[in-house]
């Protein structure tokens, strides 16, 4: 027994061996399916000297452990919002921001829908804002050309980035939305939901519409006024987002990097790797990579280690990329 | 008085309820049964193609005909055994003293009534403890080891409940012996009291460490990672000391995990993939309650009192 003894002595010998680095990233479970592509190539081209560690907290949870310095990568489906960067500050940690891809929001409906051939933001706006609720009930009540049947709505909990989005790109006001409509964090449930019932609406992140075109059908958007194509209806599609005529439905994702962190060399590879890969690596895992262009500018700004948000703390709807890139930062 | 006819008919009235009581009960048993075989049949028929070699020996991977779960089940193994470690000795000493050491008094009562209690509480709050105390306090991380006193606390009451059991089934009598031939307290506990209890105390903690392993909520609490390409540091090093505890503290996965992030993929080969994790989650459960089944009557036979 006396072999027990010596075991914290094993302990402390071996904690004072040569480390292999590892990269931590966490965060949002919209970007994950990217950066476990990144990461798993990286580490293969690494041959397993740098270690890599994905979770998913969500972008809300990423950001508390990116602020409190436990994690160097944080993956977002939105930008960084003012408390965080407020919480970031105040623990002295700065950080680059670099968008990697877009992702887009599809309205879907049953393929047996005969009436809805296309929506307007305006109808999407009635359809989900607060007021709506307990008033807007039958499907004649967003649009008197539809029949008068109950309308059923499925979408995204109240945790997702998407629920973020989809309430600031329609309603205006992110978070804002009505309350009596099955809500799910698993966009699978909200497919099943909707490739069920005739009188289903609901919306989903594009790639689980790419995947399961054949039980339920996109609406094309009309995105109105502030649309680049104005009253004509757009699908989505990796066309459309690319070139920021689907409206207001598509975004930018991003990762933020700590500059603590990107002192380290195995990291700055790292994102190196990332933004370099990112564009065969994003439509591999079906979202829509960004223009070239803009992957060019990240690699200078990252070189230039230009570090804050473009934001000032707050998404912005329909934002071109080109535009993105050259605003000015601050932390 | 009665007449005999009423006397039957009364008789054929009962047995009438008797037969409708045992068909409710038969319906039940089936309803349950029926269930379970279809989630099992339903499950197996996506997965089980699934299960190849390749499927345990890969990492996760963005390709789901690539992807296998290796980094999860080492994961899961090496957390069952952090997990046991923790455990097995806490309970079974916890077990042993307040059956045979403590007296029985409201002091007692309220351990054991609170023994009970814990064993009835949501797993998630042993996750909130945990992140609290092992992860920021502790700062052990978000390592094999947290999950592993995690789901060691979690497991605890059930060992401590199935110990008391298994020694309350030794009959007095045994330790009377003991004690008239000389023997300490401690003695007969070493030679009587565990030996004969031992059957009973494993299958308690075969029961509690497969229901561990089957356990998320708490570890996703307290941060077990969804993506990991790599595998714990080897136990054996080719340097002295030979044993290398550092796996401990290294990052890990489950398998629930990687199932649960599998299933929320919008590709539907990957949903297979869930299916095949699941089954072979339920083989392992399986197998350890079936192992406990056998270890209990092995253990009964054993034993001529």
């Amino acid at each position: 027994m006396k072999w027990i003894l010596s075991l914290p002595l094993v302990f402390l010998v071996n904690a004072a061996q040569a480390q292999v680095p590892v990269i931590k990233i966490d965060g949002s479970s919209t970007v994950f399916p990217i950066t476990e592509a990144v990461s798993e190539e990286f580490q293969i081209s690494k041959s397993g000297k740098v270690r890599v560690t994905v979770g998913i907290s969500g972008t809300g949870g990423g950001f508390k452990k990116f602020c409190r310095g436990e994690i160097d990568v944080q993956n977002a489906s939105r930008p960084i919002q003012e408390k965080e960067i407020e919480n970031c500050r105040k623990a002295g940690i700065k950080f680059l921001e670099i968008p990697i891809a877009f992702d887009a929001t599809a309205v879907v409906v049953n393929p047996k829908n005969t009436w809805a051939k296309q929506i307007t933001v305006a109808e999407l706006k009635k359809m989900w804002e607060p007021a709506a609720q307990g008033k807007i009930v039958n499907w004649s009540d967003v649009n008197p050309a539809w029949p008068k049947e109950k309308i059923k709505l499925y979408g995204a909990g109240s945790d997702s980035g998407t629920f973020d989005y989809f309430t600031e790109a329609i309603v205006g006001k992110s978070k804002s939305s009505r309350g009596d409509y099955t809500a799910s964090e698993d966009d699978n449930t909200l497919v099943t939901g909707v490739s069920k019932d005739v009188n289903a609406l609901g919306y989903i992140p594009m790639a689980y519409y790419e995947e399961n075109k054949s039980k339920i059908k996109a609406l094309p958007v009309v995105g109105g006024p502030k649309a680049p194509g104005k009253d004509k209806a757009i699908y989505p599609s990796r066309e459309t987002v690319e070139n920021g005529t689907y409206y207001p439905l598509s975004r930018p994702v991003f990762i933020y990097v700590s500059e603590t962190s990107m002192k380290k060399p195995e990291i700055k590879e790292f994102v190196d790797f990332y933004v370099k890969n990112s564009a065969t690596l994003v439509p591999e895992v079906k979202y829509v990579p960004l223009p070239a262009a803009a992957y060019q500018e990240s690699l200078k700004n990252i070189k230039a280690n230009k570090l804050g948000t473009v934001f000032g703390g707050h998404s912005e709807v329909g934002l071109k990329i080109d535009e993105l890139m050259k605003r000015e930062r601050s932390l | 008085m009665e007449s005999q006819q009423d006397i039957l008919a009364n008789i054929k009235r009962r047995q009438f309820w008797d037969f409708v009581f045992a068909l409710t009960g038969l319906m039940s048993l089936l309803f349950a049964l029926i269930t379970l075989i279809t989630l099992i049949v339903d499950l197996s028929l996506t997965g089980v193609p699934r299960i190849t070699l390749d499927f345990f020996t890969s990492f996760p991977s963005r390709f789901a005909g690539k992807a296998g779960i290796l980094s999860a089940w080492v994961g899961s193994f090496c957390v069952m055994i952090t997990t046991a470690f923790c455990a097995i000795p806490l309970g079974v000493a916890a077990g042993v003293y307040l059956e045979e050491y403590s007296k029985k008094n409201w002091v007692s009562q309220i351990i054991e009534l609170n023994i009970i209690n814990l064993a009835g509480i949501p797993s998630i709050t042993y996750g909130l403890m945990a992140l609290g105390l092992f992860v920021y306090q502790l700062k052990l991380g978000q390592s094999i080891l947290t999950a592993g006193l995690t789901l060691g606390l979690l497991v605890l009451p059930i060992i401590i409940v199935t110990t008391r059991e298994a020694i309350r089934a030794i009959p007095n009598a045994i330790r009377e012996a003991s004690y008239a031939m000389g023997a300490s307290k401690w003695q007969t506990i070493r030679h009587h009291i565990l030996p004969y209890s031992s059957g009973g105390i494993m299958t308690g903690v075969i029961i509690s460490l497969s229901r561990a392993i089957g356990e998320t909520a708490p570890l996703i609490t307290i941060g077990a990672l969804t993506f990991i390409a790599f595998l714990p540091t080897a136990p054996i090093s080719d340097v002295p000391p030979f044993i290398n505890l550092k796996w401990l503290m290294d990052p890990f996965t489950v398998m629930p995990i990687q199932m649960f992030n599998w299933l929320s993929r919008p590709q539907a080969e990957f949903h297979v993939n869930a299916a095949a994790t699941g089954v072979i989650l339920l083989m392992m459960t399986l197998i350890m309650n079936g192992g406990a089944i056998y270890l209990r009557s092995r253990f009964r036979k054993k034993m001529k009192w």
